[in-house]
């Protein structure tokens, strides 16, 4: 006898098929108009006039030099925040010590701390204004309006995103291994290297994508720091606004549109890490 | 008796590097200059702070900024909590698309995020010249501002709450259908308080962010004084003339009223675990 000739029974933990259709309904429209529309126009709108037009607005001094301090600025500030990361998880899971809570905290602040905000704290504290920043500027070392500010300030908004990924693994992980490597006689890098290291590499990989993807992105605070100086403190997001409000509507949108594929580009590789290594980003998740 | 340790000893190798490291980057990127903003308040005065946020435009802004990141949030977390369990319950085709699609805020960057919904919402937009042909506008307008903060805020709720779907256990369901409820009254009794936790969590990230949002914002907003002007860009234009004095006026109210949200939606979420007696 085959299922056909049986009637169909919903289970009961199971939404009526009409519900059903609707919730996939309103969430497939949701996202079509919230994300996939606006995704969309970037690219259309940057090859309005045809891809020759597009590329070649890449192509111009400012617009290569805007490519290249946002590369730079990402090369800096993506390794530096990964040494805090790991650095931060170690301190706080190898370790027992008072106001250990309060630390977390702290890490977590920039989070609730607004960009603009942050280049605000960033100018008050390095600007030539200020005491120590007339120092550093006597010095030859201006922070603000130049590179070593908006490195500052993309560090501060990236802040918590590899420790906090960092930590939830290494506290499922616990200590024995580590401890079981020094007994054994390894020294300290080395238990590093080769224990922890393998360890907690995906989701250390995993925080780095999330934090390369917003470093690169970032604007609130570096517009407040860099000074906006056309091919010197310019970013790419920074060069996008300039050129949006000079009405270069294409130049803007393909800038865009390449920043928009380096993001695409840094969300599939985090989608495959989700895929591959579920295992040790669950940790993650449970936390 | 004794006091407890600072540290507690232990043979594991690295404190000094670990710590130091750690303390050393907290500080010069983060702890010093909130507090070079929190002294430059100080030295201001707190009577000239408060003339600085009485003023009307800064009164409206602040209103403004924290109204519709409010609004935009609770949007968040209705849409939100749809949206993990549909990605999480059902299965379709595009699911995982759809799935990675809910991190695209994420990865996005604000601006390009910011002159993308400008161009859609616009009145020669896509969506903007379908809006004006039933009157409305939405560009330039207070709902512009609103689209913007649900795009920016989108991820948080879905990616808090997934997780706890997933670990919810079929038995609770089967005993409360077992007992009579209807679906809609074990998703509304049973399966919801279990989401709310996570929910809240999620609501207070994406309020947070849509607060302090300045990206995506200001192209969409038109930035007319008293009406579509957020906090962050009026720092921004006192920063642009030199008041560092009233800039960081703005700054510290915006803190405190940021802070002040986030220890309230906390308490809920102690009062709600609470009531859940676990989670």
């Amino acid at each position: 006898m085959s299922d056909a000739t049986l009637p169909r029974f919903r289970a009961a933990t199971e939404e009526a098929p009409l519900l059903r259709a609707a919730l996939i309904g309103i969430a497939v429209a949701g996202l079509t108009v919230l994300v996939f529309a606006p995704l969309i126009v970037v690219f259309a709108e940057a090859l309005k006039d045809g891809w020759l037009v597009a590329v070649q607005s890449l192509g111009n001094r400012d617009a290569r030099s805007a490519i290249h301090l946002t590369l730079l600025i990402t090369a800096i500030a993506v390794p530096a925040n990964a040494a805090f990361g790991i650095a931060a998880a170690w301190f706080i899971t190898k370790f027992d010590f008072r106001g250990k809570a309060f630390l977390i905290t702290l890490i977590d602040l920039p989070f609730s701390v607004s960009p603009v905000v942050a280049g605000l704290c960033i100018v008050l504290l390095f600007g030539a204004n200020s005491v120590l920043g007339g120092w550093l500027v006597a010095h030859g070392w201006p922070i603000v309006f130049a590179i070593p500010g908006i490195v500052l300030a993309t560090i501060f908004v990236t802040f918590p995103f590899v420790a906090r990924e960092l930590i939830p693994v290494m506290i499922e992980q616990g200590r024995a291994e580590e401890e079981a490597a020094l007994t054994l006689g390894a020294s300290g890098w080395r238990t590093f290297r080769t224990v922890t290291l393998p360890n907690i590499r995906w989701a250390l990989l995993y925080g780095t994508l999330l934090c390369t993807a917003r470093a690169m992105g970032e604007f609130g605070a570096v517009a407040v720091v860099s000074g906006k100086i056309r091919g010197q403190t310019a970013t790419m997001p920074i060069t996008i606004e300039m050129l949006y409000n000079e009405y270069l509507s294409v130049a803007a949108f393909s800038m865009a549109a390449l920043l928009t594929a380096l993001a695409l580009v840094t969300l599939l590789l985090k989608t495959l890490l989700e895929v591959t290594h579920a295992d040790q980003l669950a940790a993650i998740r449970r936390h | 008796m004794t006091a407890r340790p600072l540290v507690h000893k232990t043979a594991m190798p690295g404190l000094g590097l670990s710590a130091g490291i750690t303390i050393a980057m907290l500080s010069i990127v983060v702890l010093l200059p909130i507090g070079a903003l929190l002294m430059k308040g100080a030295s201001f005065g707190l009577s000239n702070v408060l003339e600085v946020v009485g003023r009307e435009r800064v009164t409206a802004s602040l209103v403004l900024s924290f109204k519709l990141s409010l609004l935009a949030a609770l949007f968040n977390l209705v849409f939100g909590v749809l949206l993990a369990w549909v990605l999480v319950r059902y299965r379709f085709p595009g699911k995982r698309l759809l799935d990675a699609a809910v991190d695209l805020p994420f990865a996005l960057p604000t601006a390009v995020a910011g002159i993308a919904l400008t161009a859609l919402y616009a009145p020669n937009g896509t969506f903007g010249s379908l809006a004006q042909s039933i009157g409305w506008k939405i560009a330039y307008t207070q709902m512009g501002i609103f689209i913007a903060l649900v795009f920016v805020g989108l991820p948080f709720v879905t990616r808090t709450v997934q997780p706890v779907i997933e670990e919810i256990e079929q038995e609770v369901e089967e005993a409360s259908a077992t007992l009579g409820a209807s679906r809609l009254y074990t998703l509304r009794h049973v399966i919801l308080p279990m989401l709310m936790p996570a929910a809240l969590t999620g609501f207070a990230l994406s309020l947070a962010r849509a607060v302090g949002e300045y990206g995506s914002v200001i192209f969409i907003a038109g930035n007319i004084p008293l009406r579509t002007e957020i906090a962050p860009l009026l720092i921004v234009i006192q920063l642009e003339e030199f008041n560092y004095d009233a800039a960081a006026a703005i700054g510290i109210a915006m803190l405190v009223i940021s802070f002040a949200m986030l220890l309230a939606i906390n308490l809920i979420q102690i009062i709600s675990r609470r009531k859940m007696g676990h989670v």
